[in-house]
């Protein structure tokens, strides 16, 4: 017996429909002085898409306890597993509790029963818009996308998120947390590559309903909201209470029904 | 007034049943006399200005264009159109007021809107008929709905003004968006101008507003009544002129926030034009709703609903039930029945109090939707159309429908803004909701059946932003409407209406 062992690398995989792959471009990029992670394609970002597009509906429809549940579950993931992203996972994990408690709380925030001047029953609800890009800035801490992705997952979107570019390996840990975590297949959908590439792409998608734009770059700012104008997507940018945040990404549904007998 | 006699045989055009004494096999036939409202009561000046910083005022480049009658084609005003130095004199002077009204106390503020709703009641008359005279839309509309509509929303608006504080969750501290640019369509003019003016107000900004270019009349009354309210000058501007107008408006130098109601095609016009800028959007655009009719529905009653949700102001409404999708059970009769209804509509002058259906809002609308009818003719769907007599003069198109549209069909798919409703079957709860969801468009729906239970939850995976459960085209200030998807994003009325008109703190 020796003792000698050699250790395995780990090959980083794009997290899309709840599986771990390779890029369909079979094309990588390198990152940390010799990591080796997938250049997603714009083929990856349409099959994410649509992964978080069959996702929407069940996420949706499960009670806002249990997506309070679930995301409470994958901070408690998250924290167990602090060791693999250096230690500090604090602020990540807290951004998952907060949302957590989101869930069945926003209808109280933002819901209202109208009272409407006629014999109906008019209330409006907080629904959620659909399927949210996320767009990384180029050096977005762990927390910070862990914050955009738990907001829009809070009310019932699913999210495809371009990872920061030359940092994508906390988010494809995360992946990897989330993947073991009971957040179904296709809620979460996480794609490593060049935000040249990927953003544009996810951008233009007619699929996508609204845009978190974390890229913090203007010029870029300005194609996104071009890109969005095609499907009237929702873009969103700049500081905001995660109230605000859940505001907007969700959609007022006013609903009617009478009264009398 | 027109009528029609094309009920089929043994059957009354108002669908009952023919009275034992009637010969049998022969329809009664309800004739109305004509009731004319009179016009006595309206005093239109011959030409109208721009109002700027409290005057009406001359166009820099006096231009004028007639507003006609679209039930007659005759003009009844003439109209300055403003052009790109009009637009940025009124947001100037929508700057300069803006900092004193945003510093007035709230309640106070809220009185002059409070003024402005009492005033539109006083007035309510004269304004109806001028929305019917500029619009075509039946005068029972504009005086039923319309114009009390309009009051309502400055009314409830008026008394959030000193409670914002608690309309808004957050901190406490909401601050205007400055000055507002707002382009409104035709469809209910002087209710679409209530529905931008009176949050932006309450919220401490200052508006310009372009009216459509077929229907400003009503929107220059109003600014008499704000003259009349004594509202600071330069807090409202009314700019009418063509889309030109309202192009330059939401680009104009020194606006802080745009909201627009219309086309789709405008909106994503807009939103592109405004890409990258931090500058607040709210758009209000089309619709291609689906009224959802289940077997078990009262199907009289959602009879009335269907033609209330497509025949309402001859189908000139974004949230429209455009599409029908009936359960395949009750298809054939639910169609007869509402085939012997459309057939008791009331087509011709808008200005008499039992019409119906009233003009098509302009010839460019009217050939908009023979177009689109022609492409569903072509596209294999069956149309019926009810036969009647129409006015020589004006635009006029008979309501309509399309049985065996399908989802692929131009006219299932795309707004065609009229008469025209596009009818196609389901078996399923889960293939009417698909269907229901097949569209671009999100911006409302109905529901028709008897179980509660089963209306919430069909509600419940719609992708609309209004829903009618056994009724269709009702509103309220007190209720946000908006839409999902391509129908635009933001919310008017409710507390969620005040929302894109202010900033607060993260």
């Amino acid at each position: 017996m020796s003792d000698v062992r050699v250790a395995i690398a780990k090959t980083y995989k794009l997290y899309i429909g709840g599986a771990f792959v390779r890029s369909e471009s079979g094309r990588h990029d390198v990152v940390d002085d010799g990591v080796n992670v997938p250049r997603g394609s714009r083929k990856d970002v349409r099959d994410a898409v649509k992964a978080a597009r069959n996702a929407q509906a069940g996420w949706a429809k499960k009670t806002a306890y249990n997506r309070g549940q679930i995301l409470y579950r994958a901070a408690e993931a998250l924290e167990s597993r602090a060791g693999e992203f250096g230690g500090d996972v604090g602020e990540a994990v807290d951004a998952l509790v907060h949302y957590a408690g989101w869930t069945d709380k926003l209808g109280a925030v933002l819901g209202t029963i109208n009272p409407v001047a006629a014999p109906f029953l008019s209330m409006s609800t907080p629904e959620p818009t659909g399927v949210v890009a996320v767009l990384c800035g180029p050096d977005d801490a762990l927390a910070s996308l862990v914050s955009a992705i738990a907001a829009p997952l809070a009310v019932g979107n699913t999210v495809v998120v371009a990872l920061p570019e030359r940092t994508p390996l906390p988010g494809l840990d995360l992946g990897e947390v989330l993947g073991v975590s009971d957040i179904p297949g296709g809620v979460v959908n996480l794609l490593s590559g060049r935000t040249a590439e990927l953003v544009p792409a996810l951008a233009a998608h007619r699929d996508v309903n609204a845009i978190i734009d974390a890229t913090g770059d203007p010029a870029l700012a300005v194609d996104i909201d071009r890109f969005a104008a095609e499907t009237l997507k929702r873009t969103i940018r700049g500081e905001h209470s995660s109230l605000q945040r859940l505001e907007a990404l969700t959609e007022l549904r006013t609903v009617w029904h009478p009264i009398g007998a | 007034m027109s009528e029609t006699t094309t009920a089929p045989q043994g059957t009354t055009t108002n669908g009952r049943e023919p009275a034992a004494v009637a010969t049998p096999r022969a329809p009664l036939r309800w004739e109305y006399s004509p009731a004319p409202e009179s016009t006595d009561h309206v005093r239109l000046r011959e030409r109208y200005g721009l109002f700027i910083d409290g005057e009406f005022v001359e166009p820099a480049g006096g231009a004028y264009a007639p507003t006609i009658n679209p039930a007659t084609e005759e003009p009844l005003a003439e109209v300055a159109q403003a052009g790109a130095d009009d637009v940025a004199r009124a947001v100037a002077a929508a700057r300069a007021a803006q900092p004193a009204w945003a510093a007035l106390p709230g309640l106070e503020r809220g009185k002059y809107i409070f003024r402005i709703a009492r005033l539109i009641q006083e007035r309510a008359r004269e304004l109806a008929i001028v929305e019917t005279l500029d619009g075509g839309k039946p005068i029972k509309e504009s005086r039923d709905v319309d114009i009390p509509l309009a009051a309502a929303h400055f009314f409830y608006y008026a008394g959030w003004a000193d409670k914002l504080a608690y309309a808004l969750p957050g901190d406490g501290v909401v601050t205007p968006r400055g000055v507002v640019g707002q382009v409104i369509p035709w469809n209910f003019p002087l209710l679409m101008a209530a529905w931008k003016l009176a949050p932006a107000l309450a919220t401490g900004n200052t508006a310009v507003l372009k009216p459509a270019d077929t229907t400003p009349l009503t929107a220059l009354l109003l600014a008499e009544i704000l003259q009349e309210a004594e509202l600071p000058a330069g807090v409202v501007n009314i700019l009418p002129g063509d889309g030109s107008a309202g192009a330059a408006l939401v680009r104009a130098e020194g606006i802080d926030k745009v909201a627009f109601t219309g086309s789709t095609a405008v909106g994503r016009d807009i939103q592109t034009a405004l890409a990258g800028k931090d500058i607040g959007l709210t758009l209000e655009l089309g619709g291609k709703s689906a009224n959802i009719v289940f077997e078990d529905a009262a199907l009289d009653q959602a009879v009335e609903g269907i033609v209330q949700g497509i025949f309402f102001n001859q189908g000139h409404v974004c949230c429209a039930g455009s599409r029908l999708l009936v359960q395949e059970s009750v298809a054939e009769q639910m169609i007869e029945r509402l085939w012997t209804r459309m057939q008791a509509l009331r087509i011709g002058d808008p200005l008499d109090k039992n019409t119906d259906v009233g003009a098509i809002n302009s010839a460019a609308q009217l050939a908009r939707i023979g177009e689109l009818v022609g492409a569903g003719v072509a596209e294999g769907a069956g149309l019926r159309q009810v036969s009647c007599a129409l006015p020589d003069r004006g635009y006029w198109f008979a309501p309509a429908l399309f049985t065996e549209a399908s989802p692929a069909h131009r006219i299932s798919r795309e707004e065609i803004f009229g008469p025209v409703l596009a009818v196609t079957t389901f078996r399923t709860h889960a293939e009417a909701i698909e269907k229901a969801n097949n569209s671009p468009y999100g911006l409302a729906a109905g529901i028709w059946t008897d179980k509660g239970s089963k209306a919430f939850e069909v509600a419940a995976q719609l992708q609309a932003g209004v829903v009618w459960q056994n009724t269709y085209n009702h509103f309220d200030p007190t209720a946000a409407f908006g839409g999902f998807k391509e129908s635009g994003f933001g919310r008017e009325g409710g507390a969620a209406g005040l929302r894109p008109y202010v900033r607060q703190g993260a």
